[in-house]
């Protein structure tokens, strides 16, 4: 029989490693191109249960959209200031875009 | 007594030479400050030191020579009638002044001939950006039914029958044959030479006084500021490379959606080049504007319902009557000087 001390350790333990492992990620559209910091990304890595916020700080709307196998979506668009997110909850690779400027382009994969 | 009145004399004409002076230096530097472009416009808008160039298809003089045979030449059409130049025609700013074009057997085409004017700056041809390079466009027009209607299988033997061609086939591509490849590369080659030219508005970029009306200037400000064109109609091109709905009336056409079935895109279309646009009527790729007042009255009423989603960049712009004239007279000084241009006499049989 588990102990209840055991069975509180072990909810711990797995509480404790998924909040570790769920991180937020914010990348900037800025001068039409996906941005990390300031520099430019076109491909870029996140762990599975990971979530990417995209902030517009551009002077006009962008969108997000994906129509990989790994994950459909569509944001929609929206203005300068403002930011969306989206949930990666399983691994592999999607392809991410801005539909009013394709060359807005980002290669995700998720591990 | 004289002398006095000498002096006298030479007393006001030389105050006033000294206030002439002070006023002519007062109002030029008032009028230099209203006029002179910023830093930012400069870097912004001055044409970029190259024109960008294919892969694998660097340009020399015989692809160009050989792209420009086959841009002129009617034998790459079905009817041996239609050429590239009868729709982008340089006479009528490398268009046809139709509002959508007409093809093979005369029939009318669903969308207007754009200008290939600065298409090298392009990331995406056509209207709903299908083709990602001026390489992968070239084909299309040439099989496409309503166009020019000619199987390439077939175009190839009669163009590997014409002597002339061989020998400009063989300089330009030495080894390489006649091919589809050679075909749409030698014809990219020669798009990337049809860039546009010094205009107005680029003298007046560069710091060349008096090249611009006051008007112009007036409506270049408009055109970043209040009208917001920017949003869109940016950089040296005036493109964004980007893909709107700016809510043209009756339209049925969805454009990229087509292409991207993404909500924002129906009845999207690629935002085209604003140089030479003095030269290129109708517009809009379904030709419903004639003229470019027209066309800013349209934004003006921040466009209208259709059947796709309206960009959220456009809205009512409330412009006086004079704005919409300024932002006209600024669209004017972007045509470039007029380049003399001489048509290739063909090979013949
Ligand atoms: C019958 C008239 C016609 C002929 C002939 C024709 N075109 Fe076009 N061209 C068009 C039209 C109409 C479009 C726009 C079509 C669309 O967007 O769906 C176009 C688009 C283009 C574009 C894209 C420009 C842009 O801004 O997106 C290029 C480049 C081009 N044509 C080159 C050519 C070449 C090269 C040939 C000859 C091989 C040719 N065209 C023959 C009518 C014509
Ligand atoms: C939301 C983006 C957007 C904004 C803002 C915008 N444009 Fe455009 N413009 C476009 C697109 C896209 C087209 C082509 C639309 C079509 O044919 O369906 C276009 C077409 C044009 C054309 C016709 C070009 C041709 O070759 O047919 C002119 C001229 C023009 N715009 C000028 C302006 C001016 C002036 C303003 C500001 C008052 C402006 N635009 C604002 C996106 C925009
Ligand atoms: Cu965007």
């Amino acid at each position: 029989m588990l102990s209840n001390k055991s069975v509180a350790v072990g909810l711990v333990a797995l509480f404790y490693s998924v909040t570790v492992s769920a991180a937020d990620h914010t990348l900037a559209q800025n001068s039409k191109s996906f941005k990390l910091n300031g520099s430019q990304v076109e491909e870029y890595t996140i762990k599975a249960g990971d979530t990417i916020y995209f902030k517009n700080e551009d002077p006009f709307f962008h969108n997000i959209f994906s129509l990989s196998d790994l994950k459909t979506f569509d944001l929609g668009s929206y203005p300068a200031g403002e930011s969306k997110s989206v949930v990666f909850e399983t691994p592999g690779e999607a392809e991410i875009e801005c539909a009013i400027h394709p060359e807005m382009y980002l290669l995700l994969t998720v591990e | 007594m004289k002398q006095n009145t000498f002096r006298r004399n030479a007393m006001t004409k030389m105050i006033a030479t000294v206030l002439m002076g002070v006023t002519v230096v007062l109002s030029a530097s008032v009028v230099s400050a209203a006029k002179a472009p910023s830093k930012e416009d400069v870097k912004k808008f001055l044409r970029p030191m190259e024109v960008p160039q294919g892969k694998n298809n660097i340009s020399t003089p015989e692809r160009v020579e050989l792209g420009k045979n086959l841009f002129f030449d009617p034998r790459l059409s079905g009817s041996n009638f239609i050429s590239c130049a009868t729709c982008h025609n340089p006479s009528l700013g490398w268009s046809d002044a139709q509002p959508t074009a007409i093809g093979h057997g005369m029939g009318t085409l669903d969308r207007s001939t754009p200008t290939i004017l600065n298409t090298a700056y392009q990331r995406f041809q056509f209207w709903d950006g299908r083709a990602r390079s001026l390489e992968k466009q070239a084909l299309g027009p040439i099989e496409a039914g309503g166009e020019m209607s000619q199987s390439l299988d077939l175009l190839i033997p009669e163009l590997q029958a014409i002597p002339g061609y061989v020998t400009l086939f063989e300089a330009a591509y030495p080894g390489e044959g006649v091919s589809k490849k050679t075909i749409a590369k030698a014809i990219s080659a020669f798009e990337r030479t049809i860039v546009s030219s010094e205009s107005a508005f680029d003298r007046w970029l560069k710091g060349v006084d008096g090249v611009m009306s006051d008007e112009a200037i007036k409506g270049f400000e408009i055109f970043k500021g209040k009208a917001n064109c920017t949003a869109c109609h940016d950089g040296f091109n005036f493109s964004d490379n980007g893909f709107h709905n700016i809510g043209l009336k009756d339209m049925e056409d969805m454009g990229r959606y087509a292409i991207k079935p993404i909500k924002v895109l129906k009845g999207a279309f690629k935002t085209p080049t604003l140089r030479d646009i003095d030269l290129t009527s109708p517009y809009m790729h379904n030709g419903a504007y004639k003229t470019l007042d027209e066309v800013v009255d349209h934004y003006d009423a921040g466009g209208f319902k259709n059947a796709g989603t309206l960009s959220p960049n456009m809205k009512k712009l409330n412009l006086s009557k004079k704005e919409r004239k300024a932002i006209v007279a600024f669209l004017k000084s972007l045509t470039g000087d007029p380049v003399p241009f001489t048509v290739p006499v063909l090979p013949v049989q």
